[in-house]
């Protein structure tokens, strides 16, 4: 008895690799959707420049599973708004949004894109996310590619807590009959002067 | 002469010999020759500044629009001109009477670079150009309904409610940029007249005959 008696049998046994794991199924889908998100680009001022930058090699978002830019919003996973957003292009990235397949993410880059920045004129959205759903806001003016890069991992810690089961989720938040994807006092609300901007009335 | 006058354009005193009155008044501004002219004889004063032998304003910098705080005070149209032979500059502008309904002739005639710079100002400050071929907003969309966004009357963040703004955005229809005009031609194209299509390949634009 003892290890001597160990047959040799025994040991080509135990080395065989397995092949199959088990895993919960949430954890592997969303282990997958969240390293392998493909960037829809949306750039429309300074913010694209520091986005340029996190995407070329030296902050590389590659390594956190962008490899590839989508530039086409069918093959895209999250939509990165960086830049302000006027009026003119709400119905262009309310397009693009609505183009891109489930399951898809949302990323405001930078101080215009989140609420409007310091344009709080006639022109400008105040904020993105009263024309689309947004997950991630990053904050700066612009936001540096590590500010950016941290946004880019919330999101991936976001998507790791998601559960396919939830429909919710993956549910379209359509333009409603309205006009709008949110309800108007919604929309009013998260447009609201904010900073030094309340000192400047509708009227003058 | 008054103490200005050593800087003033030599472009003046033909301008007034030959159309007198509607030359109102003129000024020098930092270096610069400012002509006033009468709204009525505005674009025979600038058909005259571009082709009279000695002026030969050939180059069109700018035209845009300024309107004062003062409310009696009249809106402005400015035309930057530049003689590309003779290195010259002239500002020539043109006042309005707030009370009338804005409107002056358009140089696209003269200059076809006024093309977009005309409808700039009257995307901003509703100047009717008459005679302009093609006179829709360019900056705001074509259905931008809230009014002229330079005018001293608009406040700051628009007349509507962020909500009916963005309403409004989300309506318009991001492919309508273009006019009837160039989507016909596009759709056109091969019918086209072998020179005309030559014409249009070269970047020159035109009406369709």
């Amino acid at each position: 008895m003892g290890l001597s008696s160990v047959q040799p049998e025994s040991t080509t046994v135990s080395s065989v690799s397995p092949n199959w794991v088990t895993t919960r199924l949430d954890f592997l889908t969303n282990w997958a959707r969240s390293n392998s998100l493909w960037p829809m680009p949306f750039g429309t001022a300074c913010c694209a420049i520091e986005y340029m930058a996190t995407a070329a090699s030296r902050f590389d978002i590659a390594r956190f599973g962008m490899e590839r830019q989508s530039f086409s919003p069918r093959q895209a996973d999250v939509l990165i708004c960086a830049g302000r957003l006027p009026f003119k292009l709400a119905p262009v990235i309310r397009r693009i949004w609505d183009q891109m397949p489930q399951p898809k993410w949302a990323i405001s880059m930078g101080a215009c894109a989140s609420s409007g920045g310091i344009f709080d004129n006639y022109a400008m959205v105040q904020g993105i996310d009263t024309i689309i759903p947004v997950d991630v806001y990053v904050p700066g003016c612009p936001p540096r590619p590590e500010g950016l890069i941290y946004g880019i991992r919330l999101l991936q810690k976001k998507i790791m807590g998601e559960s396919i089961d939830n429909d919710l989720l993956r549910e379209e938040k359509l333009v409603g009959p309205t006009g709008l994807f949110l309800p108007a006092e919604r929309v009013d609300e998260l447009s609201e002067p904010f900073g030094n901007s309340v000192h400047q009335t509708r009227t003058s | 002469m008054t103490a200005g006058a050593s800087s003033m354009s030599p472009s003046v005193a033909p301008l007034r010999a030959e159309f007198g009155d509607a030359i109102e008044r003129t000024a020098v501004s930092c270096g610069d020759t400012i002509v006033y002219a009468a709204r009525e004889r505005a674009h025979d004063v600038l058909a005259w500044l571009k082709d009279a032998p000695g002026q030969r304003f050939n180059y069109l910098t700018d035209v845009t629009a300024v309107e004062y705080r003062d409310p009696e005070r009249q809106l402005e149209v400015v035309y930057q001109l530049r003689s590309l032979p003779r290195r010259a500059d002239l500002r020539v502008k043109v006042a309005l009477d707030k009370r009338a309904p804005l409107e002056v002739r358009s140089v696209w005639d003269l200059w076809h670079g006024a093309d977009w710079l005309e409808r700039e100002v009257y995307d901003m400050f509703g100047v009717v150009f008459t005679g302009h071929p093609d006179l829709r907003r360019i900056l705001m969309w074509e259905t931008y309904s809230e009014g002229y966004p330079l005018r001293k009357e608009f406040p700051l963040r628009g007349h509507f409610s962020r909500a009916e703004q963005t309403r409004q955005a989300l309506a318009a229809n991001p492919e309508a940029h273009y006019s009837m005009e160039e989507l016909s031609i596009a759709e056109a194209f091969d019918e086209l007249p072998s020179d005309m299509r030559e014409r249009l390949a070269r970047g020159e634009r035109g009406f369709l005959k």
